[in-house]
């Protein structure tokens, strides 16, 4: 038996490094801060493994060419940061149409437009769940430390394939840029999703690649790779066979699909950690780098005697609705910390049917939120109950 | 080739087209069907990636891997498509906007890359789908409905403009010379590295509207009437050239390109990570 290896690793390497476990073979993208890292170590990597890199000469090329390679029959991914996330929106709605599993990555800076390249945000969190016209399906993931980056990137690989969507991986330039040390879990601990093969597909003559309900794959038709079965695949709305069609019901059919085979498998999806809650009075709500404030505020809090808990979600969307609704129920005052100017905190308090008592902690100005700042909120919260 | 074998390359419960009477869209996908079948490649290995257009829903109507995807994107798409799997035979079939405006980016970067793809640009020197607007291959001073006045601006030479960006076959053929326009697609299709053919075709819906020579048949006359064989050309004067649409093969040459380039470093790479 082998040794577990102990390493130390920066974010970005992490998710090139995690995405190559999750079977990744194909990476395309443009040079940005803070995520450009992960295109050098996907370069480096890529040709060892029979892989494929390619600088792109932009966003809106990168995102369509790993479109293309995942069609192709290619696990696919391509890193960028604010301004290029923002290029990269009319594929990404492309990817939700056509059911393409992809994984996009985006490392936050301070933003809107160029923004603060070298300093870390959260405020692409809005913009991961209605970055693309029109209502579609998404998923979106975000780790909070440099091992998470790299167990939950091949989540992000698994989802991508057995939803068929794209999957957003939000990470910051914190996150990117750190390095940490941890224990390299070994491949073998992971259950990668593959892609389905036509011969697998039993019982079906014509192999229909948008049809819904099939009673032999759940509700959601495995994607099979080109070459194996021919088909065509557009951005129209379109009828099982993948041809575009223009009746309203045939559209309202597809709407449906795509929200409901997201919906219909929330417990899967719906990632999250919650610590010290058994007894908690309070719940600081935190993800991402900022989490890692939220727990050192909680550790600070409890040592003053204030039963205070943590939830710490890793699927940002779908929205955490029904753990966070269980929560809410039993505390008396919620504190939610992120940097930006209330993107999730929105979506808290529009579930916080009870109105609960909230202090938010924002900021986006490039400066991590300390512990101290969400204690200091916890403790106001604590005075307002007291009132 | 008669209309029985070219239906077997095609989708036929999906007809009939959307395309205009008249329409030249129809005569290029015949043409690239008939070098395909020329060929006899098998339908599993072709990928048909096209962008946003009219001539962008030839895809749709084509029996192989076929992708519809965004306005000006379909050389991107197709670039993933080719590295994913450099087994399949990768066709872009695109507009003039669609290649040159919106995807003008993507174009020239896959000519430097010598990019292994066959692009088919359908150029009928205007918007089609939008309803006639200018493109960047209206003729200067033709009438769309966005050059109201006449065009001020100065179309590219896609020629021109894909031998200096690298490509490494380069051909031009109209709607009227069917027979080149086979011949120019299924060299390309064979050709290794970036193959770029422009067919120039009619819009009379618009194009011939706008500009008085409104029927189908009249503008494949019109093509009959002014093109000029790249070998001829080189004997006339430019003055003698103005207006004409030089017709021919264009550059033909062996160049490496990054997929083949690119295998080398995946042969480079696996060897020294499996010798550790
Ligand atoms: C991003 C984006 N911008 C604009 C459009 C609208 N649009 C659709 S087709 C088209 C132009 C098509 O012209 P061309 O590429 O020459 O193809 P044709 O229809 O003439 O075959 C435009 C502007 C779009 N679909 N997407």
């Amino acid at each position: 038996m082998s040794e577990k290896k102990f390493v130390i690793m920066q974010g970005d390497e992490a998710c090139a490094m995690g995405a190559l476990v999750a079977g990744c073979r194909f990476f395309a993208g443009y040079p940005i801060t803070p995520a450009t890292d992960i295109a050098e170590v996907m370069s480096r990597e890529l040709p060892k493994v029979g892989g494929t890199f390619i600088q792109m000469e932009d966003e809106l090329g990168s995102a369509a060419a790993i479109i293309g390679a995942s069609l192709a029959g290619v696990k696919s991914m391509t890193a960028t940061s604010g301004p290029g996330f923002s290029l990269m929106q009319e594929a990404f709605g492309y990817a939700s149409m056509t059911e393409t599993p992809t994984v996009f990555v985006d490392v936050q800076r301070g933003s809107p437009s160029t923004g603060l390249p070298t300093k870390p945000a959260q405020g692409d969190i809005m913009q991961a769940r209605w970055g693309t016209h029109g209502d579609h399906a998404v998923i979106a993931l975000y780790p909070s430390s440099v091992e998470e980056v790299y167990r939950y990137i091949v989540t992000a690989f698994n989802f991508a394939e057995l939803y068929r969507t794209p999957v957003v991986f939000l990470m910051d330039e914190t996150l990117g840029h750190m390095r940490e040390s941890f224990y390299l879990p070994s491949p073998m601990e992971f259950d990668i999703v593959e892609r389905i093969q036509t011969n697998e597909l039993k019982n079906e003559t014509v192999y229909q690649p948008f049809l819904e309900d099939s009673e032999l794959y759940d509700d959601i038709q495995p994607l099979v790779s080109m070459g194996k079965s021919r088909f065509h695949v557009s951005g129209l709305f379109h009828d099982e066979s993948g041809f575009p069609v223009g009746e309203s019901e045939i559209a309202s059919q597809l709407m449906k699909h795509f929200i409901n085979k997201i919906k219909l498998h929330l417990d899967d999806i719906l990632i999250y950690d919650t610590y010290m809650m058994e007894d908690a009075e309070y719940v600081i709500i935190a993800y991402g780098i900022t989490a890692r404030s939220a727990y050192r505020a909680m550790k600070l809090a409890r040592a003053n005697g204030i039963k205070v808990g943590l939830f710490k979600p890793i699927t940002i969307w779908p929205f955490p609705s029904v753990p966070l609704k269980k929560i809410l129920n039993k505390v008396s005052g919620i504190v939610v910390a992120e940097m930006n100017m209330g993107q999730f905190s929105h979506e808290v308090s529009r579930i916080n049917k009870r109105q609960v008592p909230m202090q938010t902690v924002l900021r986006e100005d490039g400066q991590l939120i300390s512990p101290f700042d969400i204690v200091n909120a916890l403790t106001n919260l604590l005075g307002e109950s007291e009132d | 080739m008669n209309r029985s074998e070219a239906q077997e390359y095609l989708r036929n419960t999906h007809m009939p087209t959307v395309w205009c009477p008249g329409c030249g869209n129809g005569i290029v996908l015949k043409a690239t069907i008939e070098a395909i079948k020329n060929l006899k490649y098998n339908k599993d290995d072709i990928a048909v990636v096209s962008g946003i257009g009219c001539s962008s829903r030839a895809t749709g109507y084509l029996d192989f891997n076929t992708m519809h995807t965004l306005h000006g994107r379909a050389i991107a798409f197709a670039t993933g498509v080719k590295l994913a799997r450099p087994d399949l035979n990768v066709i872009v079939m695109t507009g003039d906007g669609d290649a040159m405006a919106i995807g003008g980016n993507h174009f020239i970067h896959a000519c430097r890359r010598n990019m292994d793809l066959t692009v088919i640009i359908f150029n009928n020197n205007i918007y089609g789908m939008t309803g006639g607007q200018y493109s960047p291959l209206t003729p200067t001073g033709s009438y769309a409905t966005t050059s109201p006045y006449g065009d001020i601006e100065t179309p590219f030479d896609t020629v021109e403009l894909a031998k200096t960006s690298g490509a490494t076959y380069i051909a031009r053929a109209t709607t009227y010379h069917y027979n080149l326009l086979v011949k120019y697609i299924q060299k390309g299709l064979a050709h290794r590295g970036m193959s770029v053919i422009e067919a120039v075709s009619q819009c009379p819906t618009y194009y011939g509207r706008y500009n008085k020579v409104d029927s189908g048949p009249g503008m494949l006359q019109y093509f009959k009437d002014n093109s000029v064989l790249l070998s001829q050309a080189k004997k006339m004067k430019k003055e003698e050239l103005e207006g004409k649409i030089i017709i021919g093969e264009f550059v033909e040459i062996e160049k490496p390109g990054y997929v083949d380039e690119y295998e080398k470093i995946r042969q480079r790479a696996e060897a020294t990570n499996s010798a550790k």
